[in-house]
């Protein structure tokens, strides 16, 4: 690690008045961070900790949604008993994440201001046309992941939130990186009152939403019709681990299992 | 006196795990010394390139860097390369190539990870600024990675003087009578086959503590090692020319070797050499990413395998021809492996009469290859099983039938295999039946079916392996060119009060040798264990031992401590008759008991332990004091364990994904002492092997970067991927051997690998997948099952 000073504000207004520069980083649950910064791959001049603002804690229902407070962690996702009533994919989704330990740190804020192409959360962003809340506006899930570990956030634009729009049914389906956990392709599907979205993690760049299979989904909502759409490979992920190809026939094999779970 | 209860062959708790579960073990990073330096190592970030200039001072200008050291300062030292310690000699008598690997490169780099500098400052953190800064002129080359590019012409070149790449070409066999055979063969089965490059991680990173003595100008090194005084011995004698008296190398707890703490590394002769040089004690732990790159890597086969057959599935002849992977440098043990640990076990449990087998070993651009869990024999039997297994299905017969009709009968034995050893004893058949019945194979039709009605498709697998261990006899080990005898040595200490304290030259890092050994020795000596203690890992306590790997420590380590008992019984029975006032003649041993037959005259071994160092009325000319006896054991023969595995899969054919549903594991590994630690060892060596199977690969891109550097692309088997084994023993005890044990810690690694490959084959066969290598990750599942698909859509086109 290199030195860098470490700030740890009370308030979110302290904490956005910290924000003066791009070598200033906000740290969250730190396992994406505190890994990048071991390994000497980012040079922050300075690390401003969320740990201690509670306006960034906790879970809440408004309306027909469940809002999360960015500094949230995996774990409390997952055990919530609201979201476990209401979504219970998403907290299903955020028991999938890593291992205890990632999940006892990690925050829902730190995993989607990262945009890691193959983090879970995203899926379920855009799988369930979630609301990113900031300290300076409100962004669509649809339009906040823009490109590998890239988003619609400003520089210094902090998230305090995200909103999930409380689905008819949905359900997440992960197939996982034997290696890193994370998900090879990971694809949310869920049934809402203005028809199917499917939300896809994994095999792209970065989250992004399947219309073939929504279309397909629309004209019947059985596993049979998501199995039978054939996605093209071409722009998604190619590694050692997987082929686009691959990814590509995965996306339409979990979304069946989605729509097989939700029954 | 109520004698102690026999432990031998009961599940005693392991005594070490008290001080590992509550985190009071103590291992090489917990050791730190006043004043100590800390040691970051530089390196190249190339597979292969020039090495120009290095500007020490760019990283001496570093805040808390003290020193840096090269290459070019080693070698003003003398210091010497790194050597090999088993010669093989090549086809006409051509010996190996050794081409020099100096501790710090000298002139070139040669794998991405090679050693440039050191840089030793007063922290860890300063030490790698100073590395970060150390400005180093490389002037990069082509890198030869693959096996199958580096004896290709025109390939490049890793050592200027090693032509084609080639470090030796061996052949062991009758190529005659091979040949021969394949001539008059009914059916010949022919495969190809990798055994993939794996990266052991062992859970501790290796890490090493120089400190240098003037007071009377000596050095001991603190070392994460598996054989502490065979470090001592390659780094005096070869490395850093230092009398081996003023040397002391202590391995303390280690967290897991499986091979890869074998050998003698860099890092330990440049630690222990820069604490004379700077006069301040040195200390270097390993990140994980240099593990990766630096720990010596497994396997890394390519070969293509031949089995002749009579009409009746008979085996005539085998054929293999390998090319090994050596890597940049000839590390350990690195020439040892593809050739006498892995050619030798050619012939399996088999009675083919004629075999063959050509190894080419070759260098590349990449990390030394050396020993790893199984070295050699996991190798040769994932070749042998799957060739045998493929074979049943080209002759249409039921895969362990084809096996029974060809094992070496248990009437055969001593058996000499056409590939240089001989089998003592074995009853291969006995595991076969035992394994298919505790898998309930005759019912496997049947979950098949009901795999197939939930759209998946299971299949079984088969492995039936042979393994050598107790490496080595020192006679055998010399003719087949190892520069040492492999054998053991142990002291048998006991103390006035009657405890007993056991000093054994082989090393536990993880194998539970403190409860094991102290086992026998509480039994033979018929003192409780609590009264036993097990020194281990330490050149200024133990006598000159050859540490632990071949599972060999307990027929070789385990031997010597029962010869040394043995001696320690006869010293008694001296004192007994001396004390009891009869001939020695007529002193029993017994449950701890010295007693005149036919009397109730009787000493316990407590109070002629009290004796022998309060020797009042001894007579001196005829009985020295004392009880404290030492022996070396040198093993008749390798001991033999053999077995059958069986595994069922089920393979999801929409995503590739294979899940082991069933592991049955019947192994002879002949006289067992804890039946837990043994089981134990069999878990994790079958999760090694499903690892290997299933999950593990190196992968470097074709300039030589390590692609799977990290665990987000190096996939290790968790306890999700393991299944709940089914698990049984059968046992023909060693022959040669005082404890009629055979070795149990590599079987695990060596047999499981050919058994789940071959039950993911035979669920796919349906689908017209006749082959599939490893790992079989979901990805590589899912292509077969693509291209097989494809090709009966051509063909019914
Ligand atoms: C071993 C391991 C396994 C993992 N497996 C998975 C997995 O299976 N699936 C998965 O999805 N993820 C996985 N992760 C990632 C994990 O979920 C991380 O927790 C997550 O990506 C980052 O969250 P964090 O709270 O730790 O953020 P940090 O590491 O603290 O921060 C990450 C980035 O987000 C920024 N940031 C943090 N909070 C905010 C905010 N409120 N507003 C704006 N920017 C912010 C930081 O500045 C930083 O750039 C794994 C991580 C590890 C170490």
């Amino acid at each position: 690690m290199y030195a860098f000073e470490y700030h740890r504000p009370s308030s979110l207004d302290e904490a956005v008045a910290l924000l003066t520069s791009d070598d200033i980083k906000l740290l969250a649950g730190g396992q994406t961070l505190i890994p990048t910064l071991k390994q000497r791959l980012a040079m922050p001049d300075a690390l401003v900790d969320l740990g201690r603002i509670e306006a960034l804690k906790g879970i809440r229902t408004e309306g027909d949604s469940i809002v999360i407070g960015a500094r949230t962690t995996h774990a409390e996702v997952a055990a919530s008993e609201e979201v476990r009533a209401a979504i219970p994919a998403l907290a299903r989704l955020a028991g999938l994440i890593g291992d205890p330990q990632v999940r006892n740190r990690g925050t829902i804020g730190g995993s989607v201001a990262n945009a890691d192409p193959a983090a879970d959360y995203p899926a379920a962003v855009v799988g369930l046309g979630a609301t990113i809340h900031t300290n300076q506006r409100t962004i669509p899930g649809d339009s906040f992941f823009e490109d590998l570990f890239t988003t619609a956030l400003d520089d210094n634009e902090l998230i305090t939130a995200v909103a999930f729009p409380i689905p008819q049914a949905a359900a997440y389906e992960k197939f996982a990186n034997p290696a890193s956990g994370y998900a090879v392709v990971g694809v949310m599907v869920a049934k809402t009152a203005g028809g199917p979205r499917v939300g896809v993690t994994g095999a792209g760049p970065c989250a992004f939403r399947a219309p073939a299979l929504e279309e397909a989904l629309a004209g019947a909502f059985t596993p049979e019709a998501a199995k039978g759409v054939s996605m093209p490979a071409t722009g998604l992920n190619a590694d050692i681990h997987a082929s686009a190809e691959y990814r590509a026939a995965l996306i339409s094999v979990l979304a069946s299992r989605a729509v097989a779970a939700i029954g | 006196m109520n004698a102690p209860v026999k432990t031998v062959g009961t599940s005693v708790k392991r005594t070490e795990d008290a001080r590992f579960l509550t985190g009071r073990g103590r291992y090489t990073d917990d050791i730190n010394r006043p004043g100590q330096l800390y040691a970051a190592f530089v390196r190249s970030p190339h597979a292969h390139a020039v090495l120009g200039e290095i500007d020490t001072q760019s990283a001496l200008d570093v805040p808390g860097v003290a020193a840096v050291f090269t290459g070019a300062d080693m070698a003003a030292d003398g210091v010497g390369g790194l050597p090999c310690g088993w010669q093989v000699i090549g086809k006409s008598g051509v010996p190996m190539k050794e081409p020099p690997h100096p501790p710090l490169a000298v002139g070139r780099v040669r794998h991405v990870g090679d050693t440039v500098a050191v840089v030793l400052a007063e922290s860890r953190n300063a030490a790698k600024d100073g590395a970060e800064a150390l400005m180093i002129d490389y002037d990069p080359q082509p890198a030869v990675v693959h096996l199958a590019d580096a004896g290709a012409p025109g390939a490049a070149q890793v050592h200027d003087d090693v032509a084609g790449n080639v470090c030796y070409d061996w052949e062991i066999g009758d190529k005659a009578a091979t040949d021969a055979a394949f001539e008059g063969a009914a059916h010949v089965t022919r495969l190809d086959l990798v055994n993939n490059r794996l990266i052991p991680n062992a859970i501790e990173p290796r890490a090493a503590v120089g400190e240098y003595d003037p007071a009377d100008g000596s050095y001991t090194l603190t070392t994460t090692s598996q054989n502490p005084h065979v470090i001592r011995l390659l780094m005096c004698a070869f490395v850093l020319n230092l009398p081996e008296h003023k040397v002391r190398v202590v391995a303390p707890d280690v967290g897991g070797g499986f091979g890869s703490k074998i050998f003698h590394y860099a890092e330990e002769a440049v630690v222990t050499w820069a604490a004379a040089k700077v006069g301040r004690p040195i200390k270097w732990t390993a990140e994980r990413g240099e593990s990766f790159m630096t720990d010596c890597h497994g396997r890394d086969h390519v070969s293509t395998a031949e089995l002749a057959m009579d009409a009746d599935g008979t085996f005539l002849g085998l054929r293999v021809r390998t090319l090994a992977n050596m890597g940049a440098y000839l590390s350990t043990f690195a020439s040892s492996v593809p050739t006498y640990l892995y050619a030798t076990l050619l012939a399996g449990q088999y009675r083919t009469p004629a075999i063959h087998a050509e190894v080419k070993a070759l260098f590349t651009h990449t990390t030394p290859v050396d020993a790893y869990r199984g070295a050699g024999r996991p190798e040769a039997t994932y070749l042998l099983e799957k060739l045998v297994e493929k074979a049943a299905r080209e002759m249409k017969m039921d895969p362990a039938e084809l096996r029974r009709k060809n094992f070496i009968r248990p009437d055969q034995f001593p058996y000499a295999t056409p590939v240089a050893l001989t089998y003592d004893t074995g009853d291969y058949a006995a595991s076969l039946d035992r394994a298919l019945e505790l898998s309930e194979y005759a019912t496997f039709a049947e979950r098949r079916a009901a795999s197939e009605a939930n759209g998946k498709l299971r299949g079984v697998g088969f492995s039936c392996y042979i393994e050598a261990c107790g490496i080595a006899p020192s006679a055998v080990a010399g003719a087949l060119g190892a520069r040492a005898g492999l054998y053991e040595a142990a002291e048998v200490r006991f103390n006035p009060t009657g405890s007993v304290t056991v000093f054994t030259g082989s090393h536990s890092h993880g194998q539970g040798h403190e409860t094991t050994f102290a086992q026998i020795v509480a039994d033979r000596l018929g003192v409780p264990m609590a009264n036993v203690e097990i020194v281990h890992g330490d050149t200024n306590r133990i006598p000159f031992g050859m540490g632990t790997y071949g599972s060999r420590s307990l027929a070789v380590g385990g031997s010597a401590i029962v010869r040394a008992i043995d001696k320690i019984i006869d010293k008694g029975k001296k004192i007994a008759a001396h004390m009891l006032e009869a001939g020695e003649g007529d002193i029993e041993f017994k449950d701890g008991v010295f007693s005149v037959a036919g009397t109730d005259k009787s000493l316990t071994m407590g109070e002629i332990a009290f004796q022998a160092y309060v020797p009042h009325n001894f007579p001196h000319d005829k009985l020295e004091p004392g009880l404290d006896e030492s022996a070396f054991y040198d093993p008749g023969n390798f001991t033999y364990p053999a077995g059958t595995y069986i595994c069922e899969v089920e393979v999801d054919p929409d995503t590739g994904h294979v899940t082991v549903d069933r592991f049955t594991a019947v192994d002879d590994f002949g006289t067992i002492i804890n039946p837990m630690i043994v089981e134990g060892q069999v878990h994790g060596g079958v999760a090694q092997g499903l690892g290997q199977a299933l999950l593990e690969g190196c992968v470097y891109d074709d300039e030589g970067q390590l692609v799977t550097g990290s665990y987000m692309d190096y996939a290790m088997p968790r306890a999700l991927h393991i299944p709940d084994y089914r698990f049984d023993f059968t046992c023909t005890p060693c022959t040669h051997n005082p404890l009629g044990a055979k070795g149990c810690g590599e079987a695990g690694a060596i047999g499981s690998p050919p058994a789940i490959i071959n039950a993911i084959i035979d669920a796919l066969g349906p689908l017209g997948v006749d082959d599939i290598p490893m790992p079989a990750t979901p990805h590589t599942v899912w292509q077969a099952i693509q291209a097989a698909r494809a090709s009966t859509a051509q063909a019914a086109e």
